[in-house]
């Protein structure tokens, strides 16, 4: 237990109140775990995360800040056709944000419900995680809500014929029955809402994972491999409506969640020899190089002559649907720079300018929900309404804003809920419950 | 190699074809880099010696107009009309096969008909729209389409393939990358030229030439959009079947 002491956390909370508390309030302090301090500082008028001393066995504030950071990108990659995407990494390499999310809600499932298995045992922490999927589920239903919004409008307005394929097609509003069932069976996903049903399915196979992970953690990221391996020969994936496969396939995408457990529970520690190695630095700088100028004939292709056609033959196609070993690498020697040139330790993390970041990867889930309905209503503004450079500018701004501004306001609704005393029973129980 | 932009050749259409055409040449411009590449059309070289160049078009809704494969607007008729127009020595006809909700899997069920009926010389296949629609497995998607192209190849068959249309509306409802980036990858692996018809609706409503983005059910648009179309696929077919050089006229 050496490797989980390191990053536990300064006990508070929970020693205090046990079994007379209920479900949603232990959860909503879960999620604060390692921001908080004990119950006496916490009646103190000051909660700022600033004030909070970084320490080894404090939360890593770099992943709230690079989680809030995947959340902006993945906000602005669905925005199709958006100038301002052309910051987001995914232009640049193999891997994008949908890595650095994953990872990171890996981490802190790993973080968060690791304690709580290891005070409360495997039940208790076990329906603490299905409990955080049926959230998750529910969130997915809402955005599809809405989605099917935006189809219907698209189809009652007026369409221009030389889109009529394209228009035919979304004709599943013509059997809602089917549609709507298969739905809710996460068989029928629009695309670009795909990352949540991962994240369910994720989610309800963590318990047997987590307590894998606490007995041999090496065990279980063996066999995670394993099962990313066999995959990758046998070719596994659940089934979608009306046809093919899911868009990311929860048997290889498994891989980087559990890594990110795997890290969290004294995985980081382990490595930190390996990634502190010059030659592991030189490798992944180098490999980030390749990447970018095989991005770089994405966006020229006259570059495409340099490439050889036995490289192109090895490379192509990169499987995102199976997180394609390239992809994987691509956000290792992502991951194994930040670590080395951004200590935990930095006092930049607690600056203002990287406050709003910190904030929205804090609200994780509800912050992603809010950017996937922003995504939609950008791109329908823009559609319908505006267009050109300069709506797009502005809608990407706006909405990030409106991300931050959400992310603050949850913030405070938390703590001023923590701070009114326990509640017995939470009325924002589905806000609140946990941010991994 | 091919710096040139296809504007001239849309020029030197636009010149032949004067009196019947009132879209402008420069509407259809076309940078050469998103239209010409390396990949030859032999089979096409050779039957144009024979002066009888048989096309069929394998698509779906998005290679007819108004519901029609016979429409003479739709851009396999303004191809076969263009190419007329350029290559007055050749017999040239153009069959369309477009029918909807095509997954490619299916349109390759039916390619042995064709051949056998039609004996083409170039067989240009539009796909992907539907299988996209359909959520098709891309790696299957990916199978198909091989196994399409190397039907029509063994059947001594040229091929052209075409992506998807550039649709503002539906980009953020229907996730064509996937099939995109398959159908880049066979047109590689196969050496077969791809006609980018995303990225080339794309540039021309960049450019101003055609706003894609209009909420209108006249049927106009959709007119000039087939035209354009049916134009820069003729551009693409002498370039790579080298017929410029066959009838005197090179697109440098």
């Amino acid at each position: 237990m050496s490797e989980s002491s390191a990053l536990a956390l300064p006990d508070n909370e929970r020693t205090g109140k046990t079994a007379d508390v209920s479900m949603s309030s232990a959860d909503a302090s879960l999620d604060v775990a390692g921001l908080d301090r004990s119950r006496a500082k916490r009646s103190a008028p000051e909660r700022s995360i600033a004030a909070a001393p970084v320490m080894s066995g404090k939360r890593d504030l770099r992943l709230d800040l690079f989680r809030g950071l995947a959340l902006w990108l993945i906000f602005l990659d669905h925005i199709p056709s958006n100038i301002v995407n052309w910051v987001t990494i995914r232009n640049y390499g193999f891997s994008d944000a949908t890595e650095i999310f994953i990872f990171i809600s890996g981490y802190t499932a790993a973080f968060v419900y690791g304690k709580s298995m290891r005070e409360r045992g495997i039940v208790i922490a076990g329906s603490r995680i299905l409990r955080r999927a049926w959230q998750l589920y529910v969130a997915h239903i809402f955005l599809f809500a809405i989605f099917m919004a935006e189809i219907a409008y698209f189809q009652s307005s007026s369409v221009n014929p030389v889109y009529a394929e394209e228009v035919n097609a979304l004709d599943f509003m013509q059997r809602p029955d089917e549609t709507i069932i298969q739905a809710l069976l996460l068989k029928f996903k629009p695309s670009y809402m795909d990352i949540l049903p991962l994240y369910i399915v994720l989610m309800l196979l963590f318990p047997p994972i987590l307590w894998l992970l606490q007995r041999s953690a090496t065990a279980a990221l063996g066999l995670s491999v394993i099962l990313y391996a066999f995959n990758w020969h046998f070719g596994w994936n659940l089934k979608s409506y009306p046809a093919g496969e899911w868009f990311f396939n929860p048997l290889a995408w498994q891989l980087l969640f559990v890594f990110g457990a795997w890290c969290a529970l004294g995985g980081a520690e382990r490595l930190s020899k390996v990634l502190r190695s010059r030659v592991t630095m030189s490798i992944a700088i180098a490999y980030l190089l390749f990447a970018f100028s095989i991005a770089m004939t994405w966006h020229f292709p006259r570059l495409r002559i340099f490439i050889p056609l036995w490289l192109a033959d090895w490379m192509y196609p990169i499987d995102k649907t199976n997180l394609d070993v390239l992809r994987f690498a691509h956000f290792l020697a992502l991951a194994a720079l930040t670590v080395r040139f951004l200590p935990k330790t930095w006092p930049g993390l607690e600056s203002r300018f990287l406050r709003p970041a910190i904030l929205c990867g804090q609200n994780s889930l509800e912050v992603f929900c809010l950017g996937i309905f922003l995504s939609f209503a950008g791109h329908f503004v823009m559609v319908e309404f505006f267009h050109g450079y300069v709506m797009q500018v502005v809608v990407s701004i706006t909405g990030v804003l409106i991300m931050i501004a959400v992310a603050a306001l949850i913030s405070w609704y938390k703590s001023s809920e923590r701070g009114s005393g326990p509640p017995k029973r939470a009325p924002d129980a589905d806000l609140a419950g946990g941010q991994v | 190699m091919r710096t040139v932009v296809a504007a001239i050749l849309m020029v030197i259409a636009g010149v032949c074809g004067a009196e019947a055409q009132q879209i402008d040449a420069d509407t259809c411009a076309v940078p050469g880099y998103m239209l010409f590449g390396d990949n030859l059309l032999q089979r096409v070289w050779a039957a144009a010696k024979a002066n009888h160049l048989k096309i069929v078009v394998f698509g779906t809704t998005s290679s007819t107009l108004a519901g029609s494969e016979t429409s003479p607007d739709a851009y396999p008729a303004r191809l076969e009309a263009t190419l007329r127009r350029l290559l007055p020595g050749l017999t040239i006809d153009v069959v369309s096969y477009a029918k909807p909700r095509q997954t490619a899997e299916r349109m390759v069920k039916g390619f042995d008909k064709v051949l056998k009926e039609e004996k083409p010389i170039l067989a240009i296949w539009q796909t992907g729209t539907y299988d996209a629609m359909q959520g098709v497995d891309p790696k299957e998607f990916l199978l198909s389409v091989t196994a399409g192209v190397e039907k029509l190849r063994a059947a001594g068959v040229d091929v052209i393939l075409v992506n998807m249309q550039y649709n503002p509306r539906t980009e953020n409802i229907l996730a064509i990358e996937a099939y995109s980036e398959n159908l880049r990858w066979v047109a590689r692996e196969r050496q077969v030229p791809l006609f980018d018809r995303f990225a080339i609706m794309r540039n021309w409503n960049d450019s101003g030439a055609i706003d894609l983005f209009a909420a209108t059910k006249d049927i106009a648009i959709a007119k000039r959009v087939h035209e354009c179309i049916g134009r820069a696929l003729a551009s693409l077919i002498i370039d790579a079947g080298r017929l410029g050089a066959v009838e005197g006229k090179t697109p440098q």
